[in-house]
């Protein structure tokens, strides 16, 4: 166990070495949150109430979002496993006393706590400053948001991993994962929240692995979430667990049938 | 004639395959492998602890997929494959215990920390006690010089100071068997002498098991006193240094030996 805990320090250790990095890629998000929320906010000047939200809700979304942003990985092709199944380097990976997966978990999750350290709070403070933004005060509801983004993160991880997994099969992990991002932009609700989407396409959106990720412990957050709380933590938890199970499973495949490249 | 030794081997193989690209099932892969081809065709090896052999032959022949086998990342096709006791491919967590790894062209260390992080991740890796890892660590950055880069991030590092450090890095938890993949590649020679040197005193000190891949003559000459050349996955010669060059050059022999023409027939 404690090597994961090394694992998950030092790579967070990483990340944080890199600052400057992290100041732009949240003065980003910042901005981006300002376009977002001005967009939402056109939009429900002309319709008041949409999916159950007022205008502070959907600001406070936008914002929300964008603080989420790094740390749920929501624009990473995969993990950094990815490139190295491409280059070979992965034979370093295999054959290491560790358990395969729980390895990368650890590395992703220090990368995860860096961006939530670094790149969370700065838009929603600014959104907070500037907009209309409307957050709780309850303790409890913070806490019930908090678990809800772990289980988003699990099923952000399971995700990538996958991704970078077929890399073991077709050799290169970047066309999985450029489809995993466009998918994950659109589904997780980065373009539009997910709980405004109509009709049938609407429901089905609800559905998929990606509403957990962000729009989930959102809508707990806000109160809104249909189902209450229990519902969230029931649907982070079974695309978690499935998608980890996934990822188990074909890390066994992989071991069997793999060609680790290069000389 | 082969190495015959009483005591059992620490490296045992016998008939070793490994076929790329022709294996059934659903992940076949078609468009990718052109028919498949055997990398390692019915290798038998037999190592004894504490012998240091020079793994050769020219690229292409089946020696990193051998590697590849015998720490336990591949499954072989066929055959059968010992390593301090463990069947690699089952007992991989177990093997990784007793074996050290160099990729000359591959890193194991962490390329943004400072080399010094990467040496403690080992030690939780590898479950080194703290008096142990101290103890070794101080050795290995007196003999290679470690000091004045231990701090810095390994991304800063020269390919030799690098080399040295992943050199480290394989042999902190006491491995029995080491495998050095062309742990001299690309390095000058002031560099390469130093890590000969100190591979010959590892071997000489603590008995270490070397299993050592190059493409590098003068390695071969300063450290092996066995050969084993692969080529085609077969193996081509297998035997004393001092057999094998006879009363010609290295150089000269091992050339023929990449070339495939038979040998003068030194060997019996």
């Amino acid at each position: 166990m404690r090597v994961y805990l090394t694992a998950v320090r030092l790579s967070l250790r990483r990340y944080l070495a890199y600052r400057s990095s992290a100041a732009a890629g949240a003065f980003t998000n910042t901005v981006f949150g300002c376009i977002r929320a001005f967009v939402l906010m056109a939009l429900w000047k002309q319709k008041p109430e949409i999916g159950g939200w007022d205008l502070a809700d959907a600001v406070t979304y936008a914002f929300l979002t964008q603080g989420l942003l790094a740390p749920m990985g929501v624009f990473m092709t995969s993990t950094e496993l990815g490139p190295r199944i491409r280059t070979g380097d992965v034979a370093v990976d295999l054959y290491r006393p560790v358990d395969f997966q729980t390895w990368w978990l650890s590395l992703d999750l220090g990368r995860a706590l860096g961006g939530g350290l670094l790149r969370t709070v700065p838009p929603v403070l600014f959104g907070a400053l500037l907009f209309p933004v409307r957050l709780p005060s309850s303790p409890l509801r913070w806490t019930e948001f908090a678990v809800c983004c772990a289980l988003g993160y699990l099923i952000s991880f399971g995700l990538r991993y996958l991704a970078s997994l077929a890399a073991f099969w077709t050799m290169d992990e970047r066309g999985m994962s450029s489809i995993l991002v466009a998918l994950g932009m659109f589904c997780s609700g980065l373009i539009i929240p997910l709980s405004v989407v109509p009709g049938a396409l609407g429901t089905v959106l609800l559905h998929t692995p990606w509403a957990g990720i962000m729009q989930m412990p959102i809508n707990v957050l806000l109160g809104t979430q249909s189902g209450g709380v229990g519902y969230a933590l029931a649907f982070g938890t079974f695309w978690a667990v499935l998608l980890l199970a996934a990822g188990r499973m074909l890390t066994d495949v992989a071991r069997h049938k793999v060609v680790v490249q290069g000389g | 004639m082969t190495t015959t030794s009483t005591t059992d081997p620490i490296i045992l193989a016998e008939g070793l395959t490994k076929a790329f690209g022709s294996s059934p099932g659903r992940f076949r892969r078609r468009r990718t492998t052109d028919g498949g081809f055997t990398a390692v065709d019915g290798i038998d090896l037999r190592i004894a602890p504490g012998e240091l052999v020079g793994y050769i032959g020219p690229n292409g022949a089946g020696k990193s997929t051998t590697i590849k086998m015998l720490t336990g990342i591949l499954t072989p096709t066929s055959g059968l494959l010992r390593v301090a006791g463990f069947e690699p491919q089952r007992d991989r967590v177990r093997l990784a215990r007793r074996i050290g790894v160099v990729f000359g062209q591959r890193t194991t260390l962490w390329w943004d920390l400072p080399l010094k992080d990467s040496f403690t991740l080992l030690q939780r890796l590898y479950r080194i006690p703290p008096d142990r890892f101290g103890e070794n660590l101080a050795y290995y950055t007196a003999a290679l010089d470690l000091g004045e880069f231990l701090d810095r991030p390994v991304r800063q590092l020269s390919l030799g100071q690098r080399m040295r450090g992943d050199i480290t890095a394989a042999l902190l938890h006491d491995p029995a068997v080491v495998y050095l993949d062309e742990p001299t590649i690309g390095l000058d020679v002031v560099s390469k002498h130093a890590v000969r040197e100190f591979l010959s005193d590892l071997n000489q000190r603590t008995g270490t098991t070397i299993l050592l891949t190059t493409h590098d003559i003068a390695d071969i000459e300063r450290l092996c006193s066995r050969v084993v050349a692969i080529d085609h996955g077969r193996v081509t010669y297998d035997g004393s240094i001092d057999d094998l060059r006879a009363d010609r050059d290295l150089e000269t022999v091992v050339r023929e030996l990449y070339l495939g023409r038979s040998l003068v027939d030194t060997t019996e």
